[in-house]
């Protein structure tokens, strides 16, 4: 098993942090999984949906450099278990840097080595070097690694201005625990939540649908409004601190069962599932 | 629902204007750049914050047994919020009156800021000492790691009126006095005058960006004896 990689260059260096601390701040352990052409990130130890589960992948176009050996010529993967807080921190001390350069070692145990190169202002240059311990799993527990396969989404549609997203759905986790997003596929969506106390509502309109939106709407009805209601502080720790511009900001809908988010920027892309309550 | 077709429906409802008029006062000064419009359908509130969004606000409230409705538009977002409404506890009434007022002191604002946002959060109270006499006006805490005293001379600069009878040393739950720094920090000038059962009266002037003067007041009560020595 070999892999060795590097990422330079600001733009991509900033995803890769940011793809690093998305995923510490929503799972406490999560697996690497190396492939040939990306790096996969995957909530470890997940059973199915019936919790918010954050997949990560991060293309090799990413990268400056991507070598990898996978276990053997027709298992051509590798993957890692750690602490999604190791790398984060790791990555983030990669603020500002040239590069950043991942590779599989073996110091007494399987690491993964990440290699800092900091450009001081003097002209020195500095090198961090983070050792952080993995565990290589074994090709049983890779299956449970893959992203939920599931039919057509009943809606989907593109996501306000993340902002707008963000600041609302704050305002109402401050309020209470849940909330109902709705959506048809004519562009309009709402979100919503009520307590004994208060309610509120905001309305989105003109948001637009994807054109591959493959989900054919309960009775035929564009207009027919599809519905889930989630956990709001899952929803809100995958809004706050999300500092990309993605190119495609959109989610799905399972009526009454489940709600996707998914973001792609250049060569990255998130998708977070939260199921219904 | 869009803001629009709400509008219509409310012309023929009714609403309590005069509470809503008050509410608008209070909400108008707090909130920077606000231009107010009342009419007959509600109080429609319109807000420019320092990002050059505009955000637009109406509150309207049916009558008895109707949830306070509120209406906000930013960006093209409507955003609907109920509340329902509760009978009103009688108000409390400290019955401060000005004629048996002891002490009286107006304070530019700016004096207090720093002071109260830095007040000591482990003392549990925050003594006044108001007098003829030195120290004349001592704001004081009581901690774990100490005491501390703050002094403003009758003569100082941001004393604008000083009419001190009588020593006057009273002790208030700094948990009580607590909220009032939001008035503080808005105002340019407060009173404080404390009457003969020790109560005190905190009254906060707020100019706001078109030159309008509102007024916040303020009570509480005291907390207990204070004892004699205090240095």
């Amino acid at each position: 098993m070999k892999f060795r990689a590097k990422i330079t260059g600001k733009g991509c260096l900033e995803l890769f942090i940011h793809v690093s601390c998305t995923v510490a701040r929503l799972a406490k352990v999560c697996v690497l999984r190396v492939r040939p052409d990306s790096l996969c990130f995957s909530p470890a130890g997940f059973h199915g949906l019936r919790e918010a589960g954050l997949w990560c992948e991060v293309r090799r176009g990413a990268f400056q450099q991507f070598r990898m050996e996978g276990v053997s010529e027709d298992l051509d993967e590798i993957h890692l278990e750690l602490t999604a807080e190791h790398l984060s921190r790791a990555a983030r001390s990669a603020a500002g840097a040239s590069s950043l350069k991942l590779q599989l070692t073996h110091r007494r145990r399987p690491c993964l080595t990440v290699a800092v190169e900091l450009a001081s202002s003097l002209g020195r240059a500095r090198s961090v070097v983070h050792e952080l311990p993995v565990q290589v799993l074994p090709r049983g527990a890779w299956r449970a690694c893959l992203p939920p396969s599931l039919r057509a989404a009943d809606a989907s549609i593109y996501l306000p201005r993340w902002r707008t997203l963000r600041s609302i759905v704050e305002r109402m986790a401050n309020v209470g625990d849940h909330v109902l997003v709705e959506a048809n596929l004519r562009g309009r969506m709402t979100l919503s939540m009520e307590t004994e106390v208060v309610s509120i509502k905001s309305y989105f309109k003109n948001l637009g649908n994807p054109p591959e939106s493959a989900g054919a709407p309960p009775n035929g009805d564009l207009e027919s409004v599809v519905q889930v209601r989630v956990d709001n502080r899952k929803l809100l720790q995958f809004l706050e601190g999300q500092q990309i511009n993605p190119t495609v900001a959109l989610c799905n809908i399972w009526d009454n069962s489940l709600l996707q988010l998914v973001l792609v920027q250049e060569d990255v892309s998130l998708q977070y599932f939260i199921p219904a309550l | 629902m869009p803001l629009l077709t709400q509008q219509i429906q409310d012309e023929d409802d009714q609403y309590s204007l005069v509470a809503s008029l008050d509410n608008v006062r209070n909400l108008s000064t707090i909130l920077k750049h606000a231009t107010c419009l009342a009419t007959k359908n509600g109080i429609k509130v319109t807000v420019e914050n320092a990002k050059w969004t505009l955000t637009a606000f109406r509150m309207c409230y049916q009558g008895y047994g109707y949830p306070l409705m509120l209406f906000l538009e930013e960006g093209g977002v409507v955003t609907v919020c109920k509340i329902n409404t509760q009978e009103p506890e009688e108000t409390l009434d400290f019955d401060f009156c000005s004629t048996s007022v002891i002490n009286k002191i107006i304070l530019q604002s700016e004096g207090l800021h720093e002071v109260f946002s830095e007040l000591d959060m482990k003392s549990e109270v925050l003594q006044i000492t108001m007098s003829p006499d030195k120290p004349y006006f001592r704001l004081s805490t009581f901690g774990n790691a100490g005491s501390s005293h703050l002094d403003y001379p009758k003569d100082s600069d941001l004393m604008e009126a000083f009419h001190c009878n009588q020593t006057q040393v009273n002790r208030y739950k700094i948990s009580l006095l607590k909220p009032s720094t939001k008035a503080l920090v808005l105002s340019c000038k407060v009173s404080i005058r404390t009457d003969n059962r020790d109560f005190p009266s905190l009254q906060y002037m707020i100019r706001n960006e078109d030159g309008q003067i509102c007024f916040v007041e303020y009570y509480c009560c005291p907390d207990e004896e204070v004892p004699e020595s205090e240095s």
